[in-house]
């Protein structure tokens, strides 16, 4: 006899199905929006939250699923692709507004993060996922976080409308470089990419635009925690430095909140790509995060980090210390007297510490103790910096032997992993 | 040095603060009563909480410096750590023996402490509002217990309030034995009375108290959980860096993980 699901166990398939599908999609954000609980509802948008973590360390903000995992693609980086042979599902729109609202009530979750496969053809997908976040908008009075995918070649009516519920909205370049992405996706472009991002972003700049006018007295919000997108690493052979540069090139042309870098997970026999079982190349997807916060938040520009000279990022060293020991000429920096920009050029320090030192300098000549009490790095910064106590040294040791001196006290947990970077050749 | 015994309070911390220079003392090392270990040579002054001698410290510190200071002043003295106490009491005398603008001297030790002690309150608050699984009882109820490594209970009430405004909700101090019930309209302070009928020692309630949907939602958080791992990452030291085992029987999702 045929085995009749009940209705748990049927919901129970389904998630199981449609979040592991999803789980690639790396973007974790619920910050950003100042959605408020203004209508007697349920739920705000606050500063970001992560109320779990995987066993591989990510975090959990967002009830992350896909709506279906059917697909009229055949992508040979996704799991979902048209041609694998995976059990598929859809939830209805009911489900995913029962799961979202249920989790949310517990406390579980930041709110939803909703993409789909693509059925039939992009405005039938996109037309069901404005359909979900309107339900949650209006009948259940859901504040929460909503990350909406844009499904390409949508209409810019669909959009719009979506972009009046959702906080963010993403679209994935997949692959970093346009070669790389036709190599994998003949069918896909990133001007497929382009369209959509450049459209919501002119929306979004149109509404503040006219917000400020005052003209308006309550002019809705739209997308207001911005767009990101996400590329594959290590699928395709680019440089570290195409990659970033390509990554630098969406922040200033669309005003990106967030690139993801997503180490490639093997899922796929396919020749193109390194082989199911291979490592994911978890610590060059650490060093880009790395160089994307240089770039965020320390001031780099990315050619002082990445460039024809240097194209690839270090691996035994992280971006910032890379580039001090290739400028050199640079330091050391009189702690006292140093512009807060320079502060924060130094290995070791950071944001919160280069704030404290100016701070308290004005008060004093700051001293070695006080620097480590502040919280820096001290035995990565001394050798860049020189304080009220820094004796004074006649020989200044050269790059190679201060690289060697900081790896040696330091206990790096990459030391001890195996590497694996796709070879160029 | 002279050592001053005070109760724990917040208004007894302050007094001990205007009694410092009422009497004079220079150098002054603030006990908890509960901690106090009396020697030989000890003359310790015994400082009795009043509320007038604390309000003048109150306001005249809320004068002195930065309003972002005021708070995290208190939130530092949320975390009941007896150096703490010590520190902010050479804190506020420090505030109060310079110019305006001294909480800003990072260079100084006590500045130090109480900003990294604000620091530590603030994890533990932002992990309150992140592990807390409510559980919703047959009557409609969402409940959950914690044991928070600082008292921050009262620092994410109105976080609670805001969000989850059309639902009845509990949140219940195990350790320090009170709690915080919002009633649809206000949050109230709650002792273990109010909570007689649920044994708060065990983290998962009875069946029989449970909404008949409760347990299909656990379960289906336990599975998005594990659906959402991706094993070929798998990296458990910093998984348990960011939820450390203590908190590991408040969270369903680590049921029988312990």
């Amino acid at each position: 006899m045929k085995k009749i699901f009940n209705m748990s166990e049927r919901i129970r398939e389904k998630l199981n199905i449609l979040a592991d599908a999803a789980k690639y999609d790396v973007s974790c954000s619920s910050s950003g929006s100042k959605r408020k609980n203004e209508n007697g509802g349920i739920g705000d948008a606050s500063n970001g939250i992560c109320h779990t973590y995987t066993e591989d360390g990510r975090c959990v903000s967002l009830l992350k699923i896909l709506l279906t995992n059917h697909c009229i693609y055949d992508c040979a980086f996704c799991v979902s692709r048209k041609s694998n042979d995976v059990k598929r599902a859809a939830f209805t729109v009911d489900e995913v507004v029962e799961l979202t609202m249920s989790f949310y009530r517990r406390n579980y979750i930041e709110g939803l993060f909703l993409s789909s496969g693509i059925f039939k053809n992009a405005d039938f997908t996109m037309e069901r996922l404005v359909r979900i976040v309107k339900r949650l908008r209006l009948e259940e009075r859901f504040n929460g976080y909503i990350h909406l995918k844009t499904i390409p070649g949508a209409s810019p009516e669909l959009l719009t409308e979506a972009g009046l519920y959702a906080d963010r909205m993403s679209i994935n370049l997949e692959m970093p470089t346009e070669a790389g992405l036709k190599l994998l996706a003949p069918d896909k472009s990133h001007d497929d990419v382009k369209k959509p991002l450049g459209f919501i972003q002119d929306t979004i700049t149109r509404f503040k635009d006219e917000k400020k006018t005052g003209l308006i007295k309550s002019m809705p919000k739209f997308v207001p925690a911005g767009q990101s997108t996400q590329m594959v690493i290590g699928a395709t052979p680019e440089t570290d430095m195409e990659i970033m540069y390509s990554a630098d090139q969406y922040y200033k042309d669309y005003s990106l909140k967030r690139v993801y870098y997503s180490g490639y997970i093997p899922i796929s026999h396919d020749t193109r790509m390194p082989v199911i079982g291979s490592q994911p190349p978890l610590l060059r997807e650490n060093r880009l995060y790395q160089t994307d916060w240089l770039m965020r938040f320390y001031g780099f520009g990315v050619q002082e980090l990445l460039n024809p000279k240097n194209p690839h990022l270090d691996v035994d060293i992280d971006p910032k210390l890379s580039w001090a020991l290739r400028n050199l000429h640079q330091f050391p920096i009189d702690i006292n007297t140093a512009d807060y920009k320079m502060i924060l050029r130094v290995p070791g320090i950071g944001v919160g510490s280069a704030n404290k030192i100016v701070q308290a300098r004005k008060f004093g000549r700051l001293y070695s103790y006080q620097l480590q009490k502040i919280g820096i790095a001290y035995n990565r910064a001394k050798y860049f910096i020189r304080c009220a106590d820094s004796p004074y040294s006649l020989t200044e040791p050269d790059a190679p032997q201060l690289k060697g001196m900081i790896l040696a006290e330091s206990n790096s947990k990459y030391l001890k992993t195996a590497q694996n970077q796709l070879s160029l050749f | 040095m002279i050592a001053y015994i005070f109760d724990g309070s917040f208004e007894g911390l302050l007094t001990a603060v205007f009694d410092s220079y009422e009497r004079k003392d220079k150098a002054v090392d603030v006990v908890w009563d509960k901690y106090y270990q009396p020697t030989m040579l000890d003359e310790p002054h015994t400082v009795v909480s009043d509320a007038a001698k604390a309000k003048r410290v109150w306001t005249a510190l809320g004068k002195k410096m930065d309003k972002r200071w005021e708070i995290m002043f208190y939130k530092a003295y949320l975390s009941e750590d007896p150096q703490t106490f010590k520190d902010l009491c050479n804190f506020a005398r420090y505030i109060f023996d310079n110019p305006p603008g001294a909480e800003a001297n990072f260079g100084n030790p006590y500045v130090m402490a109480v900003s990294k002690m604000d620091k530590s309150v603030n994890r533990e608050k932002h992990r309150m509002k992140a592990f807390i699984r409510f559980q919703k009882t047959a009557d409609g109820m969402y409940y959950c217990p914690v044991e928070p490594d600082f008292n921050v209970l009262p620092l994410i009430s109105k976080f609670f309030k805001d969000r989850y405004a059309d639902q009845q909700w509990i949140i219940y101090d195990i350790k320090r034995k009170y709690g915080l019930y919002y009633n649809l309209k206000t949050v109230e302070e709650i002792t273990c009375e109010f909570v007689a009928n649920i044994d708060t020692t065990k983290v998962v309630l009875p069946v029989s108290l449970q909404d008949e949907k409760e347990e299909l939602a656990s379960m289906l958080w336990k599975d998005y959980f594990n659906s959402t791992n991706i094993p070929a990452r798998k990296n458990m030291k910093l998984h348990i860096q960011h939820v450390p085992r203590r908190y590991w029987k408040y969270l369903n999702e680590k049921e029988g993980k312990n």
